[in-house]
């Protein structure tokens, strides 16, 4: 009979320490910790679409702010001698497959046709006026919209949900049935019976965006702060003696930041989206002052012919509304990483 | 679930009395007058008009009148066609404006569902990243914009499609495909994210074990169990599509009823401006109504807390 393997290997006594035990190490932390909003930037950075939306906006708002002024033509100086004149850029001009040489659609040099010796950047329109100025003009109306309904939605929406959240009773039952109706009353009716009443323009855009503005946010916010106001550590900061104001700004206000941010840059492109549509049919910006719904449903009158008159601000305007959806997933997934989509 | 349905239908019902009321009231402080040559006409036959159509009634009994004809559902008379009833132009338009929007409600849900499937079983794979593109540009670019690009490359230019107008099937393509990329992107980015976690979860794990074919799994196990919140979107969907049918329709001159609401801007045919509204404001919350009782059907948590979050 074979005797099994059962060799165990011993080692001397001596080999053996007793472990040090020390909490110090065991907990030790290897990297420096990080705020909420540290790691909300990590987790941003690493997301390339929201990056590029950034420098894109800040590029967008440096131009609406500039440009106007780089091209030396105000947005309303009409010069009937040279109407329809396509884009033309200097050393971009020099690219023969980009459409920035100053010839139109059959390669004829209209610049030199009508003896023009500046450059319209952008071209002109009908009526000869410089487009480049015009664009960027209405550019920044789309973004005082962005502005305005951010506001509408931190201010008004914010405080109206965080009301009827927090003292809740019969205020919250009287408030959520008004915002039940307002909620079914759509955007579009409102802007149509403003527009009925006022003159189309900028304020009836910023009442109608007033008035429906912050619903979605106020419920959010009510939603948040019911949720919030019963937990523990309310109850706690309460039972301390705390203010009602501490306690709705110490504690329940940095609690839901991350959602009223979230939801705010989701109102930015749906705003600018709906002040776009308004002018394009008619109802927005007057020819005087445009917007950039104003000038493409300008452009696109001479598509066909002209069609440059069309691109340049259906161009800015699509990138705009990317860069801001883009920008809207990023901060999404950035600060609540449970709701990435 | 009675009581559910009958709370939303009292909201229905506030809502469009109070957007009818609202009309009125502004209809009757605007500037101008509703008969044409008014200033040729004399004093004793403006009465005459006034008496005919009720106008000198006081306010209150002009109001009552009103809101009647419309439970009744009459919508009033236009002004720039002569005694054409409002309801008469709209219903005459329905057709061409309800073609257009069910086909692009089917096309884009079911493309829209397609990609998504797509997207997420090849989750972060060029596939992927191609149907997320198209979905942020189908969700961001505005519907007019691209209602242009598809006219101007594919019409005009290529001269695949009709430019415009509506004289048979082949000319709802392009407005049908402006109308559907919104409808389009949202499908398949909420598909993506349901299938995404529907096909993380324990019982589709048990059917690849048992050895069901990963085609099997996407459709029969994961799709039906995500498509069931794509109830959800179908009303902003429904809404996107008639903000979109004001101006795809204006773009492609096709005679719906957007493109007569948009052209009754332009001329100030306030009875026609007012008549579509509360059409659009029925259709909006009628579909929201819906929507809302088919998802409280559905999810009944949403039932408990009286639809409010």
């Amino acid at each position: 009979m074979k005797e099994p393997n059962n060799k165990v290997e011993t080692f001397p006594k001596e080999l053996f320490q007793p472990a040090k035990i020390s909490e110090d190490e065991s907990e030790f932390i290897a990297k420096p910790s990080l705020t909420y909003w540290q790691d909300a930037w990590l987790r941003i950075r690493k997301n390339w679409g929201a990056i590029i939306s950034i420098f894109l906006l800040v590029f967008i708002l440096l131009m609406a702010i500039f440009a106007p002024f780089l091209s030396g033509y105000d947005k309303d100086t009409q010069d009937l001698s040279r109407t329809y004149l396509p884009a033309k850029i200097p050393v971009l001009e020099n690219i023969s497959w980009l459409p920035f040489d100053g010839t139109n659609g059959d390669g004829v040099d209209v610049y030199e046709q009508k003896g023009v010796e500046e450059y319209h950047w952008f071209g002109t329109d009908s009526l000869g006026r410089d487009l480049f100025t015009r664009t960027w003009e209405g550019t920044r109306i789309s973004l005082y919209i962005a502005f305005l309904a951010a506001f509408i939605d931190m201010f008004i929406g914010v405080t109206y949900g965080g009301v009827s959240g927090f003292y809740g009773g019969r205020a919250d039952n009287i408030m959520q049935r008004i915002i039940e109706v307002l909620v079914g009353i759509p955007n579009l009716v409102v802007v149509i019976l403003m527009i009925l009443v006022f003159e189309p323009g900028i304020w009836s855009i910023t009442l109608a965006l007033t008035i429906t503005g912050w619903t979605g946010m106020a419920r959010v916010v009510r939603g948040q702060v019911l949720k919030l106001k019963g937990q523990e550590f309310v109850l706690a900061s309460r039972t301390l003696g705390q203010k009602n104001s501490t306690i709705i700004s110490k504690h329940l206000l940095p609690n839901i930041m991350a959602i009223i941010i979230i939801n705010t840059m989701f109102t930015i492109p749906s705003a600018i989206f709906f002040e776009a549509f308004l002018s394009f049919i008619g109802l927005g910006m007057p020819p005087d002052n445009p917007s950039l719904g104003t000038l493409i449903e300008d452009g696109y009158k001479s598509m066909r012919i002209f069609p440059h008159a069309l691109w340049f601000p259906a161009t800015v305007l699509s990138i705009l509304m990317i860069a801001f959806n883009l920008l809207a997933d990023g901060v999404r997934d950035a600060l609540d990483p449970k709701m990435r989509a | 679930m009675a009581k559910f349905v009958a709370q939303r239908l009292l909201y229905m019902l506030i809502t469009l009395f109070i957007i009818a009321t609202a009309t009125f009231f502004l209809m009757k402080f605007l500037p101008g007058t509703p008969f044409a040559n008014q200033e040729k006409l004399s004093d004793a036959q403006i009465e005459i008009l006034n008496e005919k159509y009720g106008l000198d009634e006081p306010l209150p009994v002009q109001y009552v009148t009103y809101m009647g004809n419309l439970a009744q559902g009459d919508l009033g008379v236009s002004f720039q066609f002569d005694n054409r009833s409002v309801n008469d132009i709209l219903l005459g338009r329905m057709g061409p404006s309800f073609i257009l929007g069910f086909q692009a409600i089917l096309f884009g849900t079911l493309f829209g569902v397609i990609l998504g499937i797509f997207a997420a079983i090849y989750q972060n794979t060029v596939i992927d990243y191609g149907a997320t593109l198209i979905a942020v540009i189908g969700k961001a670019v505005p519907s007019f914009v691209l209602a242009a690009i598809l006219q101007y490359w594919l019409a005009v230019k290529l001269e695949l499609f009709p430019i415009a107008f509506w004289k048979g099937p082949e000319y709802s393509i392009l407005p049908t495909i402006a109308l559907a990329i919104f409808p389009l992107a949202t499908a398949a980015r909420f598909i993506r994210t349901e299938m995404i976690e529907v096909l993380s979860s324990d019982y589709i794990t048990l059917a690849r074990a048992k050895g069901a074919s990963g085609f099997e799994i996407a459709v029969k196990h994961s799709l039906r169990n995500a498509l069931i919140p794509l109830i959800t979107v179908l009303g902003p969907m429904a809404i996107s599509l008639m903000t979109g049918s004001l101006v795809v329709e204006n773009i492609f001159s096709i005679p719906g009823i957007g493109e007569q609401f948009v052209k009754a801007i332009q001329v100030n045919d306030f009875p026609i401006i007012m008549g579509t509204t509360i059409f659009f404001a029925i259709l909006f919350i009628g579909i929201i109504f819906i929507v809302d009782v088919l998802y409280g059907i559905i999810d009944p948590r949403i039932r408990v807390a009286g639809g409010n979050d």
